[in-house]
């Protein structure tokens, strides 16, 4: 069993450049960041490495940080142009019983992940939930097609700037 | 002549008695056996996560219910350990003793509906009849502490809704009593039933390090063999206090992991509960407010927090992010049937359509949590 400040320090000596930091600074769980485009390799490791063994993907959560400039359309609503999307990864060690929490942040224009699905088979439809409702975009993703919304939606429903669509299929929506 | 089969697609679905909900299976079969099962889901999709961010954090609470109608007890509790975590609250200890005895109810009822559809789902009546006779008594037990049977909305962040009834501990240990001859009887109609065992063994089996690899967890993942419970293996609330067994499967009627050894962990389980409760009656407190840590306003700090909790059906996770705002600036839950229904396609590939229903029925999932 290995604190997460362990954990840091053992992939900061493996990937000096893919790991960004760590934030202990928050009130409850230390949060590491990585480069999203090696997400995948960093995952790799974790599970096959011995000491940590990373062998299960509890939940991976895409959020809208929301951290770039607000501006108004004409009809009032708000936009967001610049700023982040991110992925939160919770892992868990079902053997050695620790766990870690893992953060990329991609741009919001061109959101790309790196898939994590080839290395914990359940990432699969968490990613696709993720790329449904926040459009974040999985490179290498065996199946990256909506997964809640209905197969022709269009827009991502959880980002903090997203506004109703007035028609769905030519049939009014609310 | 050889036979000459060919492969055709089948949709099971979404209106159909046997998959408990609005799911849609696409199956690829080949003659009679099924070669890809797709799911597709989302047809009970009402976007919680989105209206978590326009609600306060107690107002949260209903909504939760509404996920696993069948566990709505512990999708309160999960979000309110959350938000306690959060916030950092103390709840009293009485109102922890209530939780537990809440969720361990709440864990037979589960239970019980899951055990009594999947054998109505093969095709045994009787044990269904029996086993909702006693979850309409837990039904009860609920309604007379919060007036609801069904989302109670019962536990809040840092206390209860309400206190429980002057006649719920009697009421409680009768119930008990009478429920443990309904688990011998459903092992002697169904469990031990010819025509059952040979309906459900060596059916869809799940190999542990695929469990593993999937985030099964819950009896999923503990009818492949693995003791992993949360209640002891990342505890919660006061489960250190009392004595209990983790169920496993032992392959007892066929290859380790299959349907039967799933199905078998949840009928051991609910007596597991039964004796959770019990030691929680005997320690309860006799006097506290249940209230007193309720908070008038709730502003968590700035930060994030990830709690899971033992579900009927796993792991119930809940990611909560604070702004410092009133509202959550995201909530994020982590439903075990969704992840459990990924496995479908694994399972049932290579065997008989008829076996889809049991093998679903044994990973036991509840749309209104896959869809949220």
């Amino acid at each position: 069993m290995k604190t997460r400040e362990e954990i840091f320090e053992i992939l900061k000596a493996q990937f000096p450049d893919a790991v960004l930091g760590i934030d202990a600074s928050l009130p409850t769980e230390p949060l590491i960041s990585i480069d999203p485009l090696k997400i995948k390799d960093i995952c790799v490791f974790l599970r096959d490495s011995e000491e940590l063994k990373f062998d299960s993907l509890m939940l991976l959560s895409g959020v809208d940080d929301a951290n770039g400039t607000k501006t108004k359309d004409e009809q009032g609503h708000d936009v967001i142009t610049g700023g982040t999307l991110s992925v939160y990864y919770h892992l868990d060690s079902v053997y050695l019983k620790h766990r870690v929490t893992l953060k990329v942040s991609a741009p919001r224009e061109n959101p790309d992940v790196e898939s994590v699905s080839y290395v914990w088979r359940s990432a699969d439809w968490h990613e696709r939930e993720a790329f449904d409702l926040l459009g974040i975009n999985f490179l290498n993703h065996p199946n990256l097609i909506r997964i809640l919304m209905p197969y022709d939606w269009e827009g991502y429903p959880l980002r903090k700037d997203y506004k109703n669509p007035e028609f769905y299929l030519g049939m009014k929506v609310n | 002549m050889a036979l000459k089969t060919e492969r055709m697609v089948l949709n099971m679905g979404p209106q159909h008695p046997s998959t408990h909900g609005v799911l849609r299976l696409e199956l690829e079969i080949e003659g009679e056996l099924v070669t890809k099962v797709t799911p597709h889901i989302g047809y009970l999709h009402r976007c919680f996560e989105k209206h978590c961010e326009a609600m306060m954090y107690n107002q949260v609470v209903p909504y939760t219910d509404r996920m696993d109608y069948l566990a709505s007890m512990y999708n309160n509790w999960g979000y309110a350990l959350a938000v306690e975590k959060l916030c950092g609250i103390q709840v009293p200890e009485r109102v922890e003793y209530i939780r537990v005895i809440m969720g361990e109810l709440q864990r037979i009822a589960s239970h019980a509906v899951a055990v009594g559809t999947f054998g109505l789902d093969i095709g045994a009546w009787t044990p269904f009849l029996y086993l909702f006779r006693d979850r309409e008594r837990i039904l009860t037990l609920f309604e007379m502490t919060c007036g609801a049977r069904l989302l109670y909305n019962y536990i809040w962040v840092g206390g209860l809704s309400h206190d429980i009834h002057p006649d719920f501990v009697r009421m409680t240990r009768e119930f008990l009593e009478s429920f443990k001859p309904t688990v011998t009887e459903v092992n002697n109609l169904l469990s031990y039933n010819k025509i059952f065992i040979e309906r459900t063994a060596n059916i869809g089996v799940l190999p542990l390090d695929t469990a593993i690899n999937y985030g099964c967890t819950g009896p999923t993942l503990r009818g492949s063999g693995l003791a992993y419970d949360l209640r002891r293996d990342d505890t919660y609330s006061i489960y250190n206090k009392f004595d209990f067994n983790v169920i496993t499967g032992q392959g007892l009627q066929g290859t380790l992991g299959d349907t039967w050894d799933r199905y078998y962990v949840r009928v051991q389980e609910m007596l597991e509960s039964v004796k959770i409760i019990e030691q929680a009656l005997d320690q309860l407190p006799a006097e506290g407010d249940v209230q007193s840590a309720i908070p008038k306003r709730i502003k968590p700090p700035k930060g994030h927090v990830y709690t899971r909790v033992e579900n009927p059906r796993g792991e119930l996770g809940y990611f909560i992010i604070s702004d410092g705002n009133t509202n959550p600036f995201r909530v994020k839950v982590r439903p075990p049937s969704f992840v459990h229904l990924e496995i479908m396609d694994d399972l049932t590939r290579g065997h008989l359509i008829s076996d889809i229903m049991a093998i679903l029925g044994s990973i036991d999932i509840v749309l209104g949590e896959v869809d949220r």
